[in-house]
């Protein structure tokens, strides 16, 4: 196998395959970070519904620079634009509707997955100043809590594992995980294994991933577009 | 009845040392920063904010905490741009956190306002921040037990008033605001205008008034993220 680092996907390459399962219509939050990458990469034809946890739903790009309302700003405190559909709401309004089953689709980031669905993503557990925002209160809720990831860590170790070491964020909670080398579902507690990348084989994308690899019919090819690398 | 104050010092005198106060705001959108203001020129200590942030440079939330006033916050996100100021007294042991998801904070706060003493939630089941708190089992999911949350004072940051204390919010920064208006034993209001009674569309009412105790006109109210671009530092 070549190093993993040659051939694995960007991270707009992930983002790109994950907005690829984001159907017309949906309700969708999208973490703070890298998981907001995905909104550039809507299908043709497709329009999402963007929600951000401090009261605004369908809002519009980001603003020139020197044009910001301050009073109109995301999540990530970043100031963003309304557009005809936007919607403002209170705080309580809003996470009724991440615990209360109405967005489709909730993104986030993560240190760890677990085969149980268990996420990681809040705290490095180490010292420092710990901050939790909504991450907690997305993973419940949405119908599905997608994860974005490096399939393995900087060092090399495993991001896909049996079991959490780090701080939850959630138990049992995501459902799919879109990583550099493959797209993973969680199900009865296994990952299962629906989509590689070609260049990589099992054997090896088993060797970088901490749990098993389950199979369930054919494993698409993961191929993302050259100029998004 | 007329809610109306003239001045920010006259609507937070009654503060004291040791209050509960709710601060409105996410991040610098909504953040009453003149009543903030006016509470360290107040000079009332020892109090517990709740707050979704914990302030961001050297201005509002961020200055009242680098002046000593506070003793501890309750908020779902202690980082910031510039969050020096709160990770410094963090770090040195100088103020407590209450560390709250921010679904949680905002449902504890609601609930507050609407007598509910507690709520099962499905966030934090599992997670070190449900460590201690009640669970439950509902239709086969486990639920977290959690309390609601009160204040003796809010600061509120609203966009149109009237005497009534009827409020609408501008944009984003509703957030927080009209959650804490109803938790607050006296809820103080700084308004970017008041309105004659009729002026407020009554379909468009945010906060209906018996939710608020003061409103003060505070025309040209500072927005956090343009301080902190000057880099002002209060007082």
């Amino acid at each position: 196998m070549s190093d993993i680092q040659d051939i694995k996907l960007s991270n707009a390459q992930i983002a790109w395959r994950a907005a690829q399962d984001i159907e017309d219509g949906a309700y969708v939050n999208l973490g703070i970070g890298f998981p907001e990458m995905v909104a550039r990469f809507q299908p043709e034809g497709r329009q999402a519904i963007f929600h951000t946890e401090n009261g605004v739903l369908d809002f519009g790009k980001a603003p020139e620079k020197g044009e910001e309302d301050w009073d109109c700003i995301n999540a990530g405190k970043k100031a963003i634009t309304i557009k005809p559909g936007t919607a403002f709401f209170h705080h309580a309004d809003s996470f009724a509707m991440v615990r209360g089953g109405h967005l489709d689709v909730a993104i986030l980031g993560a240190y760890e997955v677990a085969q149980s669905g268990d996420l990681a993503n809040w705290s490095t557990g180490k010292g420092g100043v710990p901050a939790v925002g909504g991450a907690m209160d997305l993973v419940h809720g949405a119908k599905r809590v997608a994860v974005l990831t490096d399939h393995v860590t900087k060092t090399g170790g495993p991001k896909l594992v049996e079991a959490c070491t780090l701080p939850l964020t959630g138990v049992g909670c995501v459902t799919r995980v879109y990583t550099s080398l493959a797209v993973v579902d969680i199900e009865d507690g296994h990952f299962v294994l629906r989509e590689k990348i070609p260049a990589i084989s099992l054997d090896e994308l088993q060797a970088v991933t901490g749990a098993r690899l389950h199979l369930d019919g054919a494993v698409g090819e993961l191929i993302a577009p050259e100029e998004l690398a | 009845m007329d809610k109306r104050l003239s001045t920010l010092a006259e609507a937070v005198s009654r503060i004291p040392d040791g209050a509960t106060v709710m601060i409105g705001g996410f991040g610098g959108s909504g953040a009453p920063v003149e009543l903030i203001h006016a509470l360290i020129d107040h000079g009332a200590r020892g109090l517990t904010v709740v707050n979704n942030n914990a302030g961001n440079g050297h201005v509002g939330l961020a200055a009242l905490i680098e002046q000593g006033r506070v003793d501890k916050l309750i908020c779902s996100f202690p980082r910031s741009a510039d969050p020096q100021v709160f990770t410094e007294a963090y770090l040195a042991g100088k103020i407590q956190l209450e560390l709250v998801p921010q679904g949680t904070l905002a449902e504890r706060i609601r609930a507050g306002g609407a007598g509910i003493p507690a709520f099962y939630t499905p966030t934090g089941f599992g997670t070190d921040l449900a460590e201690g708190k009640p669970v439950e089992e509902f239709d086969g999911r486990s639920y977290v037990r959690e309390r609601w949350l009160k204040a003796d004072f809010a600061l509120i940051k609203a966009e149109l008033a009237d005497s009534h204390g009827n409020l609408t919010y501008r944009m984003a920064a509703r957030n927080f605001n009209p959650l804490m208006a109803m938790a607050a034993e006296t809820t103080i209001v700084q308004a970017t205008r008041i309105v004659e009674l009729g002026g407020i569309d009554p379909e468009q009412v945010v906060t209906p008034g018996i939710f608020v105790s003061h409103v003060v006109e505070v025309a040209d109210a500072a927005q956090e993220e343009m301080l902190n671009r000057a880099e002002a530092v209060y007082p």
